[in-house]
């Protein structure tokens, strides 16, 4: 099955960028006051995650990184699992093995997470060539970000994609920074989208900040992957509000460019569409929030009464 | 005397090193801003953001060091250095050698590892074994701010590839550095506690479980000699020989896990070198052979602590030949 963009209520991505939000929101005011681990937040590029996981079929399976709240929370994860996770409690989907930075849901199609950036990318070939080989209907959709893209995995990635014919969609959030740096320092070109060229794929960059656009795009993008079975690359031109990783006092960024950003908040760019299209009044909309708050509230007392690991944990699914 | 954290300790080094000497330059992902002081002295020609692509780093800084400059590369944490290895283990390590001596490769990477943030496996990997076992490369992994600073200006300074590795949990503690001109030898361990009982060796944090144990056994009367290895390789053999011939029992400790692992030679340098003085068996205590859980307090547990090395060193005190 194709999501077809009339299928989905835009009111939904609105709701789901809500939750990663208040997810993410929660885990800042938890690590500010100690009780929460820090993690990397994706604050800011709510829509580029959305759009493109709304735009995915239930057999698509995703790899993804370090910035995967997004991803996970509109793949359909539970917050509260996810936060048990982060907290390193037993109830995560990782049994508080993996901690935020490399959660993988198998149930949900998110695969071989890792925080290795750029692996990913070299492990992306591979999870497609079982899908052709297996004949196994969903293509293979590979998140990573513009620093991703200057390690050796992503220049390998793309030449073996297309010289195997692998149904893979690299999703490229480009977020202007690559940790501590910004990308102008790092990067030979501004857009991650202008190197595919070289590997004869297609890409296309999109305003990743306006979730029916990225939405469009990536229901295009996959529906090209699914018919010519061949790699596309599509990248989100989105920011990261937050810091790299909590805390950051972000004493390095350009306030400038931050407040630019800031003005085009996706979640708030959205809302207010859907009240201008009358598809939402704003009391809906504050209803809405308000759901996605007790969501949040229920998954962190879940989260918060998870047991730690036992220390036998130390050694289980160690073979050698 | 100052006092510094590891982090500043390192920074000092890297300051006085490139006063000193212009060929010193430092670059990584970051470091640059993270290291800005540095940038404000020596300009941004001197220390340089790069793109994110370890092995560009690791081979950028082979290639200046084996021309004429002296790189300091900073590779974040230790599991990154997987994308280095090519260019640190097979050019860095090899190419002196290979070259007939032709060429030196003076070249610092800085890595970190350890418990401490709960960051999980692919950021916490005791790696430092690895490349003990490559030729070509040394090793240090100091346990406080003064051989932080001592061995980085050492390590500056020599002709040949250092691997640095900074304990994380380590990083922020505050220490007594002596100030100015002071360098500590690479291949040199210190002996932190003399004791006549039971030697203990270990390196980075455990060297700090060490002195806890050494600690609760002198309350029941036995006398714990403490080494910090400070460097990997080359290997104090002669500290750690002249330790055991004297007090007959040792236990090597580290947070890294035992199978081939630095304690591993150890253990076996001593029973080469020093069986007939043993009185007890070796023991070693390391993490289990397993990736480091992010949970903290798995990620506790991965880690020998004191009570478990007093332990084990009272048992080597009362152990009985058969
Ligand atoms: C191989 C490797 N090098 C460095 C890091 C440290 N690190 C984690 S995320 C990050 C920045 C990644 O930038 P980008 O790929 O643009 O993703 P973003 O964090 O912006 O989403 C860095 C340097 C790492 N995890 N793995
Ligand atoms: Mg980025």
């Amino acid at each position: 099955m194709n999501p077809k963009q009339h299928e989905i209520d835009p009111r939904q991505l609105l709701q789901q960028m809500l939750l990663i939000r208040a997810y993410e929101e929660a885990i800042v005011a938890g690590s500010g006051t100690g009780k929460i681990p820090g993690t990397c937040t994706s604050v800011g590029q709510e829509a580029a995650a959305v759009g493109v996981v709304n735009a995915l079929a239930g057999d698509d399976l995703i790899l993804t990184n370090h910035r995967s709240a997004g991803h996970l929370l509109a793949r359909g994860a539970d917050p509260g699992r996810l936060l048990a996770e982060v907290m390193g409690r037993s109830d995560g989907y990782c049994r508080g093995h993996s901690g935020s930075l490399h959660i993988s849901v198998k149930e949900l199609g998110i695969v071989l997470t890792s925080t290795i950036v750029g692996a990913e990318l070299s492990l992306a070939p591979g999870v497609a060539l079982s899908q052709t080989m297996l004949n196994r209907p969903g293509i293979v959709v590979c998140f990573f970000g513009d620093g991703a893209a200057c390690e050796g995995s992503f220049h390998e990635s793309l030449n073996l994609a297309a010289l195997w014919n692998l149904p893979i969609l690299y999703v490229c959030e480009n977020n202007q920074w690559q940790a501590f740096v910004h990308r102008r320092e790092a990067t030979s070109r501004d857009h991650i989208a202008d190197w595919a060229a070289s590997y004869g794929i297609p890409a296309r960059t999109v305003d990743g900040n306006d979730v029916s656009a990225v939405l469009a795009a990536a229901q295009e993008a996959a529906a090209q992957v699914r018919e010519s079975g061949r790699p596309y690359l599509l990248e989100n031109w989105t920011y990261r509000t937050r810091g790299h990783f909590e805390p950051d006092d972000q004493a390095y960024v350009d306030p400038a460019e931050r407040e630019a950003w800031l003005a085009r908040d996706p979640i708030a760019m959205c809302r207010d569409c859907l009240i201008a299209d009358g598809h939402l009044t704003p009391a809906q909309a504050a209803a809405l929030a308000d759901k996605v708050a007790s969501r949040i509230a229920v998954a962190q007392s879940f989260a918060e009464a998870s047991p730690f690991p036992d220390v036998s944990e130390l050694t289980r699914n160690v073979y050698a | 005397m100052t006092t510094l954290t590891l982090y500043d300790a390192v920074g000092a080094a890297l300051t006085e090193e490139m006063r000193r000497d212009h060929s010193v330059l430092v670059f990584g992902e970051g470091i640059a801003t993270k290291r800005h002081d540095l940038v404000q002295e020596f300009g941004a020609r001197r220390v340089r953001n790069t793109p994110l692509a370890e092995g560009i780093i690791a081979g950028t800084a082979v290639g200046a060091a084996g021309t004429g400059l002296r790189p300091v590369i900073d590779l974040l944490f230790a599991p990154f250095l997987c994308y280095a290895m090519d260019e640190l283990v097979n050019s860095a390590g090899k190419l002196r050698y290979m070259s007939g001596g032709q060429f030196s490769f003076p070249l610092v990477t800085l890595t970190m590892t350890g418990a401490g943030w709960g960051v999980g496996a692919q950021h916490n990997h005791n790696n430092e074994a690895w490349f003990v076992h490559s030729p070509g490369l040394k090793v240090v992994m100091p346990s406080n701010p003064a051989d932080a600073k001592g061995l980085l200006k050492a390590a500056i300074r020599d002709d040949n590839p250092v691997l640095f590795f900074l304990d994380i949990g380590l990083l922020y503690q505050p220490g007594e550095v002596p100030a100015g001109e002071q360098t500590v030898p690479l291949g040199k361990a210190a002996v932190l506690r003399a004791g006549s009982d039971v030697t203990l060796v270990s390196y980075g944090k455990t060297v700090h479980h060490c002195l806890q144990a050494a600690d609760t056994l002198a309350g029941k009367g036995i006398a714990a000699e403490v080494i910090d290895l400070r460097s990997l390789k080359p290997l104090d053999e002669a500290t750690i020989l002249a330790s055991v011939t004297k007090t007959g029992r040792l236990v090597v400790v580290h947070e890294a896990n035992r199978l081939c692992g630095v304690g591993a030679e150890i253990a076996a340098l001593v029973a080469e070198e020093a069986f007939a003085r043993l009185k007890a068996p070796i023991v070693r205590l390391g993490g289990p052979d397993a990736p480091v859980a992010s949970s903290y307090p798995l990620e506790q547990a991965f880690v020998p602590q004191a009570e478990a090395i007093a332990a084990a060193a009272e048992r080597l005190c009362s152990y009985q030949h058969a």
